[in-house]
């Protein structure tokens, strides 16, 4: 458990683009962290520099307060869990989550408990002796993890763990990871390209494009209130739908946007005067759009198409924009058919607005609290007793 | 086939299919194959056989007769004479000769120091073209120039940079004030063997670097990051990663080269013609066969050296596959 400070870390190889572009980042004991971004945002990189396998170009960076920088990966004490579980392929379960113990000249004993112990914990005691050939890819996932349990690190480091596993493998390690970060308490440090990881796992998510630390802080924030273009789509899936527009009229409370079809919408968003005028960007999630009938609704669209998930469903609408539909997403059953003209709103609490650049403005509305989801007048769902999962005990 | 029912085909054809190459019918696509495979694997075979099995055994043939190279189909079959033979308290035949004693033992140094120089420095080679650095490409198309240079060439040329006079490698020495007379490299017994030994270690290093190269390519870079983050030195990660993973076909590559070397012929030959410092097995057998022109007798050194050769290369994969077996036991 330790915390670990980034001071304007940056990356570059030679003469080319900074990959890593001054990023400052405070990762609390005991918190478990998800860096997330688009491939080749440089998030491998960034986890690489912290774990000392990559060399840090400028900044600083402090585990525990202690400057870190020029340590090499076992003197920084992390532990690594790698995307392709990079097990060593000759030796035995046992032999691989012992090798850094054995490194590290352990009395044998102790790297005997040690390893039995994270054994225990991943439910790998019978693999012990088996070769990672003869294992199915979540043993390996869980090997690799266990082999960075083994070394009782200070900080542990996963790179993609998940994306070599198949989804419903993928969703059952990720409940085993969050188990195990709640029994060890150790800060954590994830890398993934999936956002429904990041939403998962993390307490805290970090977004990272281009090098550039886009928004920090917890997921529902994200989701929430994203602050640009960038974090709005990436974060939510199907993405945010942006609808262009004029910024009509400023205010502290609420704005007026005069969307691409010269209708008008006050929103609950704050905008500083010197905007008015501007090209606006409207976000909507598409499970906020309502459907009005085609007489009354403010806005009318042909559905292009209708993706039917079962216990959703998404309908794509024509933006005129061809290629980028705007998406409405159901949480029923809908027989709208592809080809008719629908009705539609936007309920103002639930939009974003952001400026020429991609910046979002202050949203009033706090959050989904108040909003309804759109199709359901079921009441909310209850349990009567608190849900049972099989995980790590 | 068997479950065709009865009455769909004549009795007669039912009967002949039996014998699968003899039915009537369609085979089954396994025979299919397996024919097939046989067509594809048949001309390899009668080559083999025609180049390799039969010179063999007409070797083994002529290694029982005194037949001479001259008159080949006058022979007459005098048992293991040829390659052992008690008279008058005396023992005749190949065993028996001190040279073919000092061939066997001239090859086997030869065999144990070339390639055991070779696999350390196209070790070394190959880790170093595993690693990325400016003009990787030229280095490795380079390095396979000796390879490609054909052995006699490789022997003259080596002959004259050994040369006592004009040598380049006497005059480097000289300059270098390593020594202070010329050294006759090919002349000097002592010598002589390490004259052959650094020309084919010069020449077949490319071979044996290339051959680990492409094992080290094989290994993923993410396994020397998983043991730098469990605190591996270079020395424990080349120890513990790299050697046992590249060691199936380093052994595949010191099979070819111990077999190749035992069977040394051209090079020494033409390096320090008959020499008896220097003389190898094949030597031997050449000596007797062409120059004292006893067949029986050369065929008898040649069966030798195969045997030789065949009963290292099968202790070769016996000791992998049981060092192999002997993990598999451990776990």
């Amino acid at each position: 458990m330790a915390q670990l400070t980034l001071e304007k870390l940056n990356k570059r190889y030679g003469d080319a683009a900074q990959v890593i572009k001054a990023i400052d980042l405070q990762v609390n004991s005991g918190e478990f962290v998800v860096i997330v971004g688009p491939s080749g945002c440089g998030k491998s990189t960034l986890l690489r520099m912290i774990a000392g396998l990559e060399d840090i170009s400028g900044g600083n960076m402090y585990i525990d307060g202690t400057r870190v920088n020029d340590d090499t990966p076992s003197e920084r004490g992390i532990g690594m869990v790698f995307q392709s579980y990079a097990l060593y392929p000759h030796m035995s379960v046992y032999e691989n989550m012992a090798f850094g113990l054995q490194l590290a000249k352990l009395p044998k004993d102790e790297i005997a408990r040690r390893v039995e112990e994270s054994a225990r914990i991943l439910q790998l005691e019978p693999l012990l002796q088996r070769r990672p050939k003869d294992l199915s890819g979540g043993q390996r996932q869980r090997v690799a993890i266990g082999r960075a349990i083994a070394r009782e690190p200070k900080l542990f480091l996963f790179d993609e763990p998940l994306s070599n596993l198949d989804a419903a493998l993928r969703v059952q390690m990720r409940m085993e990871i969050a188990a195990l970060h709640r029994r060890l308490k150790s800060t954590i440090i994830y890398v993934t390209h999936d956002q429904v990881e990041a939403m998962t796992l993390a307490q805290r998510i970090v977004v990272l494009n281009r090098g550039n630390v886009e928004q920090v802080g917890t997921p529902l924030e994200l989701y929430d209130h994203p602050a640009n273009e960038f974090v709005a789509q990436f974060i939510g899936s199907p993405k945010m739908n942006l609808l262009p527009g004029t910024l009509v009229s400023a205010g502290d409370t609420e704005s007026v946007v005069r969307l691409w079809h010269g209708k008008q919408l006050t929103v609950p968003i704050a905008t500083p005067a010197s905007a008015e005028g501007t090209k606006v960007k409207l976000g909507i999630r598409p499970e906020h759009i309502e459907w009005g009938t085609v007489a009354d609704a403010p806005y009318l669209a042909d559905v292009l198409f209708v993706e039917h998930m079962g216990n959703e469903t998404y309908h794509y609408l024509d933006s005129g924009n061809l290629g980028e539909p705007w998406v409405v997403r159901n949480s029923r059953r809908s027989d709208i058919a592809a080809g008719e003209t629908v009705g539609y709103s936007l309920p103002p609490e639930h939009c974003h607005l952001f400026d020429e650049t991609g910046k979002a403005f202050a949203r009033r509305a706090t959050g989904n609290g108040a909003g309804r989801v759109p199709g359901i007048d079921a009441p909310p769902i209850t349990f009567a007793e608190p849900m049972r999962t099989n995980v790590v005990h | 086939m068997s479950h065709t029912p009865e009455g769909l085909l004549p009795a007669s054809a039912a009967a002949a299919m039996a014998p699968p190459p003899a039915a009537k019918g369609k085979r089954s696509l396994q025979q299919r194959r397996a024919r097939a495979a046989w067509l594809l694997v048949a001309p390899a075979l009668i080559l083999l056989f025609a180049v390799a099995g039969w010179p063999l055994l007409r070797t083994l043939f002529y290694s029982f007769t005194n037949a001479a190279m001259d008159t080949p189909e006058e022979y007459n079959f005098v048992g293991f004479a040829n390659y052992l033979d008690f008279a008058d308290g005396d023992s005749f035949g190949v065993l028996a000769d001190p040279l073919w004693w000092q061939a066997v033992g001239n090859t086997l140094w030869f065999t144990a120091c070339s390639v055991s120089l070779e696999l350390f420095f196209g070790m070394l080679l190959a880790l170093l073209m595993n690693e990325k650095f400016r003009g990787q490409g030229l280095v490795r198309a380079a390095i396979l120039v000796p390879w490609a240079i054909p052995t006699i060439v490789t022997a003259k040329m080596w002959g004259w940079m050994f040369h006592d006079q004009y040598g380049v490698i006497n005059d480097l020495l000289l300059r270098v004030g390593l020594i202070e007379t010329p050294l006759a490299w090919i002349a000097e017994p002592t010598l002589s063997m390490w004259a052959v030994v650094i020309a084919d270690v010069w020449k077949t290093v490319p071979f044996m670097a290339l051959m680990l190269l492409a094992a080290l390519q094989m290994i993923p870079s993410d396994l020397y990051e998983a043991a730098r983050v469990d605190g591996a030195t270079a020395w424990q990660r080349f120890r513990r990663i790299t050697l046992p993973l590249i060691m199936p076909a380093m052994i595949v590559a010191l099979i070819f080269r111990v077999m190749d070397a035992l069977r040394v012929f051209d090079l020494i030959y033409v390096l320090t013609s008959n020499s008896e410092a220097t003389i190898s097995i094949s030597g031997y057998a050449r000596e007797q066969m062409v120059s004292f022109q006893e067949m029986g007798v050369g065929s008898a050194a040649s069966v030798l050296v195969f045997m030789m050769v065949a009963g290292i290369a099968a202790c070769f994969l016996w000791i992998n596959r049981f060092s192999h077996e002997g993990k598999e036991t451990r776990e």
